[in-house]
């Protein structure tokens, strides 16, 4: 037998107490894992690919259109390269559950704006020729086993097509590559012709790439002073700063998983270390008999606090392992939507500090009592 | 047969509140090496707080106290916990054995504090729970066992690490007359075969009689020594 083992005894002591505590603890790690992968994913850095990209919004909403006509006008001025239109479309492949980010775009100029996202001159030549042909990215492709020819039935609820259905048949003409997830991209053309009402002849937010990236300030305030006094004025911004500024219209990311993780684990370290207090009440006399055998004080207090430790930490094991069980799904499902969901290694390791932190501060009190404990005491209470 | 213990103007004060009290009055005792002492007297006549001394649990407030060479009142926690587990076995009242463990375990448990190898620590502690006889009930956990076994546990665990010195605290006020007669039966043996130094508190005058020797105290101070036989209160 070692110390250790004892560890592991009076951990098991009272089984359903020490299973409570230590589900409560997993979950708030798999909560922390979670957290922490949506707020990186909506505060991701740029890549260098859009160093030199600008989004062009509706100044009023990140839901509010901007007229079509505004890309030819933006794509005219002398610090724009190229510009390209996208828009909202949304819906769902079969069934509720299969949503994803479907976005009628100008086939010519988007690839050629987002060269990052990988693309077969021929697919590239299908799309292009096709109006009710789609692009799918491998991920999702590869999610519903579509094979290019295949139709891709998509049900809406916010685009009706004229005659009334609700359901918009696409060609895949193939897959591009896009890290984000899983992505769906529409001919525009076909999309603006065939729906009714509102939509028609709008697109949901412009992406220009500016001939020199240290001009990206000028473009700005070219563009955007250029519709100030239209009914659509915009608002421009670079790539990254549009990104951090459609995470703060959801509401500060970063902020509102901060404080739900401050709630979770301030309420788990009362919850815990009153069972810890708790447990110590009931052991006193047990720690005093370890004391009579020779254990030093020191000792014994290191027991009670490496239970503490041993707690916090299979706890946060449990819980970064179920996230990482969770994440394939979870990719699958919200990638599309927040963009690429991975849960890091740093956040993992940051788990696992926190994780050895609660342990302490749940373990300290215990422990400092322990090593306080005076045999005579101790014994006399029993 | 040498000195094993020797108290030398031994007092030892609680202070409750505002008030010191005085539960250990000038105390001189000798105790001789492999002599069983039983020590007797009414409840707060300070026959544990002697005890606690003599195992080095507790510290006088004045005087000496010097056990099998080594003076406990001038001697730090840490040098004191290290002499407990190399020199003294204890035995309660109520065992204080750790429910988690079987009886294996809480015999092997002090053993921990030495340098021996795992399974020399597993053939000490099933050799101490033979020599109580519950060498067949090494897996068994305290809740399993009876009082009388769980008190021989306790003995087996307070001999395992073979110290010089027994300190029993009323072994048998846990249990019944035949179970009680059980214990301290095992307590002479060890004393007869092993030759160990045992000192027990107890009230109870048929347990006292199994000693070689039986101390008195009343408020705080020796006050008679029966047979005498190695011990000697000043």
């Amino acid at each position: 037998m070692k110390l250790s083992s004892l560890l592991w005894a009076n951990l098991l002591r009272k089984p359903t107490r020490t299973s409570l505590t230590f589900v409560s603890l997993a979950i708030a790690f798999l909560l922390f894992m979670l957290l922490r992968a949506i707020s990186d994913a909506f505060s991701g850095g740029v890549s260098m690919e859009g160093m030199d990209r600008i989004v062009i919004d509706s100044r009023y909403s990140l839901t509010d259109n901007l007229p079509l006509s505004y890309v030819e006008r933006i794509r005219a001025l002398d610090e724009v390269d190229q510009v390209t239109n996208v828009s909202w479309f949304g819906g769902y492949y079969r069934e509720p559950r299969n949503a994803f980010a479907t976005y009628p775009v100008d086939p010519e100029s988007y690839f050629d704006i987002f060269r990052e996202q990988g693309i077969s001159a021929d697919t590239l030549a299908r799309f292009r020729s096709v109006r009710v042909s789609a692009v799918a990215s491998e991920a999702l492709a590869a999610h519903y086993g579509w094979q290019p020819g295949d139709t891709i039935p998509i049900v809406q609820d916010i685009f009706p097509q004229e005659g009334g259905s609700w359901t918009w048949q696409f060609e895949l003409a193939g897959t591009f590559q896009y890290a984000g997830g899983e992505l769906l991209l529409i001919h525009y053309d076909y999309f603006n012709e065939a729906v009714v009402g509102w939509g028609k002849d709008q697109v949901g937010w412009l992406v220009g790439r500016v001939a020199d990236p240290k001009e990206v300030d000028a473009a700005i305030r070219t563009i955007d002073g250029m519709f100030e006094n239209s009914p659509d004025p915009t608002r421009s911004t670079t790539e990254d700063e549009y990104r951090r500024q459609f995470a703060s219209q959801l509401g500060d990311i970063g902020a509102i998983s901060g404080m739900i993780l401050m709630a979770v684990f301030f309420t788990i370290l009362l919850l815990t270390g009153n069972t810890a207090a708790q447990g110590f009440a009931e052991r006193v006399p047990e720690l005093a008999a370890m004391k009579t055998l020779g254990f030093p004080d020191g000792s014994v207090a290191a027991l009670v606090l490496a239970e503490a430790l041993a707690l916090c930490l299979g706890g946060a094991t449990a819980g970064i392992a179920i996230a990482w069980l969770l994440e394939p799904g979870l990719e699958a499902n919200l990638g599309g939507m927040i963009g690429s969901f991975d849960l890091s290694g740093w956040s993992a390791l940051q788990a696992l500090g926190l994780a050895t932190l609660l342990g302490l501060l749940i373990g300290a009190y215990p422990a400092v009592s322990a090593r306080r404990l005076t045999i005579v005491d101790a014994l006399r209470e029993r | 047969m040498g000195e094993l213990i020797r108290c030398t103007d031994v007092c030892k004060d609680y202070v409750r509140g505002a008030e010191r009290v005085g539960v250990l009055r000038n105390v001189d005792l000798s105790v001789q090496d492999g002599t069983f002492t039983a020590l007797m007297g009414p409840s707060g006549s300070g026959k544990t707080t002697l005890l606690n001394l003599i195992g080095g649990l507790d510290s006088p407030t004045s005087g000496e106290i010097e056990v099998d060479g080594l003076r406990l009142d001038s001697v730090n926690a840490r040098a004191l916990s290290a002499w407990r587990a190399r020199s003294v076995g204890f035995v309660f009242q109520f065992y204080n054995l750790l429910p988690v463990l079987n009886a294996q375990r809480n015999v092997e448990l002090p053993l921990l504090l030495t340098g021996l190898s795992r399974s020399e620590r597993r053939k000490n502690a099933g050799l101490a729970l033979e020599i109580v006889g519950l060498a067949d009930r090494g897996k068994h956990k305290p809740g399993e066992l009876s009082g009388g076994q769980q008190q021989r546990v306790a003995i087996a665990r307070a001999l395992v690490s073979d110290p010089c010195l027994l300190v029993c605290d009323e072994p048998t006020g846990d249990l019944d007359r035949s179970t009680a007669d059980e214990i301290l039966e095992l307590l002479q043996t060890l004393h007869r075969e092993l030759g160990k130094t045992i000192v027990m508190v107890t009230h109870d005058p048929r347990a006292a009689d199994r000693a070689q020797h039986t101390l008195h105290m009343d408020k705080g101070r020796l006050v008679s020594n029966i047979e005498g036989l190695g011990t000697e209160v000043a």
